[in-house]
């Protein structure tokens, strides 16, 4: 059965496939995952990122180009808090884990039983004052599993650990401070033995840092600060930056006014990806704190850039920074694909990493070398990166001046893309990068520094880029640097993309569409309106009945969504750090809430 | 003609006394006012709860300098950073109409001073009590729950919205909504 449906599907696709341009000069491979990912499909989905890699590819195929017009609901259940639902269901065995926003309740459900029933939940009740130093919506990115635990960060900056069979604690680190303003927001990242985790809060002027955590207690094994002195940062003798903007002592110190790198931001709140053959931890930094450019004259290290660091040690390796001196918050922590490709007649080790400032750059992960950094979206604001020194080149009629109000800058405050994560398909060897189309205008003011209040400086109002629609979902192909095709959506993007060997690739809007089209063609080919906005992270699973499954949350909400999951009022522009400019329709459009959907073929 | 300019013009600058009054440091810094005020209409019994106010409310929220320098303030001391310029962000919006804690300027002073479960800071200690009166003040205002000579006539930064004196005379509904991720489940 599943045999002849391959052959019925490889005769189809052959047929439906463009003429190849045979006697064309033979074009070089495209990009292929890692060999450290290509393992047999199991079928689970235990960390949101899918693998170390974070190409979020799944092999089943079931559910593909010529079936999922038929998927339809098999179960869905209420995570009970209706905010921003930015987290992945994660599936391991037959048990799926869904987390909610704040409070961060975690729930098993038992797959094995019809409708899916609740195992058990665990609560980390964690403290209510932090929602109001969690600066876009009280969102959480997702549990991750290893060792038969579930690991999650909480809002009140703590991380917990809990046996995934039974829901009981196994332990519960305390790692920031609400009152200095820190809270953790992302998905944790586990190898073999260490729970790698950073805190949030670069809007409240926090110091940013990484921190390895043993698997077993909870108790530290490393910690590395992003601003500072060399040694905070675990900058040694084996860091070898491939620019020279990134060599000399402390640069976390000098490039920074005086002591302005204790409030100086450079938060990890992304995602993380590990290549075990280099045995390298990939992290980015987020921006430096404040927004204004003008308080912190120099390069700012090492915010809103990206760390490879010895994942033993926490050694920094290398460094590359994507916004120097960042003038517009573009944090540097969306995700970084770690692939293979031929780039020059050489097979290099690469990763892909769309960017806040609006260029998806390919980088050599064994050295920081960037190969090209090519644009997605409109840009006014910056002309590009000089490859020989690495640095973004940005338009001086669009630096911030200090109680003026400069117009029409793209892309925006959140960047061309912001945290949800690009899909990678290990089969068309094409990225899908869901994302943004929007400029702003941007007043910096002198902001002041209150621990645990916001330090940002800086008035914004959002609009809609050229075009008049603000999201864009993207199949881009690596090795030329450019878009295949792109599908326009009135709202941002702020879901995250999955990719099935199916050659279905899912996303969803913040108006409530789940949405499956063709990997090749960009065809939608099924949709589903589910009861709110979905800014979560698509996943997929064999289920313990063998057939394939989809699965996503609903609950409109984070920093675009706000305006819903926050009440806010749309006659004030500069609402939600000036998101609710753009972004007024929206109440109009949905409601708040916060549901599991799962679907599968009849 | 002469005369009649001056008495008017002298007629003018008497009605706009008391919105022009000003007290330098009225309080100590480290003094405290004490409103006896409640946060439920409701209350045991059939006549209401009992309230006491000195008046001091009424005579901040009718001062245009008050509510000038408490819009001063509210950038200083970061309220912005939360609430926007009344739109909300972390926090909620001030502009609309539902007060959680209560809307009367009694309240707001309340719960500046004393912060609020779900994410208001306390700033008691941290910010003079006259100035909360005044931040207080202000918030009023961004709903137009002040009189309109009172209310500040524009804005000096990026233009959010119409200032604050050209806005509608607004209603306050006490009680709102507690923040729904508040509502805990289990």
């Amino acid at each position: 059965m599943g045999g002849a449906r391959l052959a019925l599907g490889l005769t189809l696709s052959l047929i439906l496939q463009p003429a190849l341009p045979i006697f064309a000069q033979p074009t070089p491979p495209q990009p292929a995952a890692p060999p450290f990912v290509t393992g047999p499909e199991d079928g689970q989905w235990v960390i949101p990122q899918k693998n170390f890699a974070n190409t979020r590819y799944s092999d089943l195929s079931e559910i593909n180009t010529e079936t999922v017009k038929n998927l339809q609901v098999a179960f869905t259940f209420s995570t009970g808090v209706n905010r921003g639902q930015e987290s992945a269901p994660l599936v391991v065995g037959s048990t799926m884990y869904v987390l909610s926003p704040y409070p961060n309740i975690l729930y098993a459900l038992d797959l094995t039983q019809p409708g899916a029933p609740m195992k058990w939940q665990y609560n980390p009740k964690p403290a209510a004052a932090a929602q109001g130093v969690a600066c876009c919506d009280v969102v959480n990115r997702g549990p991750t599993f290893a060792n038969g635990r579930i690991y999650f960060t909480t809002l009140d900056a703590h991380v917990v650990a809990v046996n995934a069979d039974t829901g009981e604690e196994v332990w519960k680190t305390k790692l920031g401070d609400i009152n200095r303003g820190e809270t953790m927001t992302m998905a944790p990242l586990i190898v073999r033995d260490k729970v790698f985790v950073g805190i949030s809060g670069g809007e409240y002027g926090v110091r940013g840092w990484i921190e390895a955590l043993n698997a077993e207690d909870g108790k530290s094994v490393w910690k590395a600060y992003n601003t500072g002195p060399d040694q905070d940062v675990k900058i040694g003798p084996t860091f070898k930056p491939f620019y020279d903007s990134d060599k000399g002592k402390d640069l976390g110190v000098t490039t920074w006014p005086a002591d302005a790198w204790q409030q100086g931001g450079g938060t990890v709140w992304g995602w993380l990806s590990y290549d075990p053959d280099l045995n390298l931890l990939y992290h980015g930094t987020g921006n430096p704190g404040p927004w204004n450019p003008n308080q912190r004259p120099g390069d700012n290290k090492w915010t809103a850039g990206i760390f490879a660091r010895d994942a033993d040690t926490g050694e920094a390796r290398w460094f590359y920074q994507t916004s120097p001196h960042d003038l517009h918050d573009w944090d540097n922590v969306n995700e970084m694909i770690l692939l293979d490709m031929e780039w020059d007649g050489q097979p290099r080790k690469v990763m892909v990493h769309p960017g806040r400032t609006g260029f998806v750059y390919v980088i050599d992960r064994t050295n920081g070398e960037v190969l090209s950094a090519k644009p997605f979206h409109a840009l006014t604001s910056v002309t590009g990166v000089d490859l020989k020194t690495g640095r973004l080149q940005t338009n001086p009629e669009k630096e911030p001046v200090n109680n003026r109000v400069i117009r029409d800058i793209c892309p925006t405050a959140p960047g061309a893309k912001d945290w949800n994560p690009s899909a990678f398909s290990h089969k068309t060897g094409l990225l899908y990068i869901p994302h943004m189309n929007m400029c702003m205008d941007w007043e910096s003011v002198e902001p002041n520094y209150i621990a645990g209040t916001p330090y940002i400086g800086a008035e914004v109002r959002m609009m809609p880029g050229p075009g008049g629609h603000m999201g864009e979902f993207t199949a881009w192909d690596i090795r030329e640097g450019k878009e295949l095709w792109t599908i326009n959506e009135r709202f941002p993007l702020w879901s995250g993309a999955l990719a099935t060997a199916g050659d279905v690739v899912f996303y969803g809007t913040m108006d409530g569409w789940f949405k499956a089209v063709h990997a090749r063609s960009g065809e939608v080919l099924w949709q589903f309106k589910v009861d709110s906005g979905i800014i979560g992270q698509p996943t997929t699973y064999r289920g313990p009945d063998g057939k394939q499954y989809v699965a996503i949350l609903s609950g409109v909400g984070g920093w675009a969504g706000s305006i819903v999951s926050a009440d806010l009022d749309p006659r004030d522009g500069t609402a939600a750090k000036g998101f609710v400019n753009a972004m007024r329709e929206l109440k109009n459009v949905t409601t708040k809430g916060g549901t599991l959907y799962v679907f599968k073929l009849p | 003609m002469r005369q009649l300019l001056i008495l008017s013009l002298s007629v003018l600058a008497l009605a706009a006394c008391e919105r022009e009054d000003r007290e330098y440091r009225a309080n100590p810094v480290t003094s405290e006012t004490e409103e006896k005020i409640a946060l439920s209409p409701l209350s045991a019994g059939p006549s209401g709860p009992t309230e006491q106010r000195s008046g001091l409310g009424q005579q901040y929220e009718e001062n245009a300098y008050h509510i000038a320098q408490g819009k001063r303030l509210y950038i200083w001391f970061n309220c912005n950073g939360c609430h926007a310029h009344g739109g909300g962000d972390s926090g909620p919006p001030l502009l609309d109409d539902r007060w959680i804690y209560g809307g009367q300027i009694e309240n707001i002073v309340q719960t500046i001073r004393e912060g609020r479960p779900n994410g208001m800071p306390s700033f008691r200690g941290k910010v003079p009590d006259d100035q909360i009166w005044q931040i207080a003040a202000y918030v009023r205002s961004m709903g137009r729950n002040v009189p309109k000579p009172a209310a500040p006539g524009r804005n000096d930064d990026m233009h959010p919205g119409p200032a604050e004196q050209r806005r509608p005379p607004g209603e306050v509904m006490d009680g709102g909504q507690i923040p729904p991720a508040a509502q805990m489940p289990q």
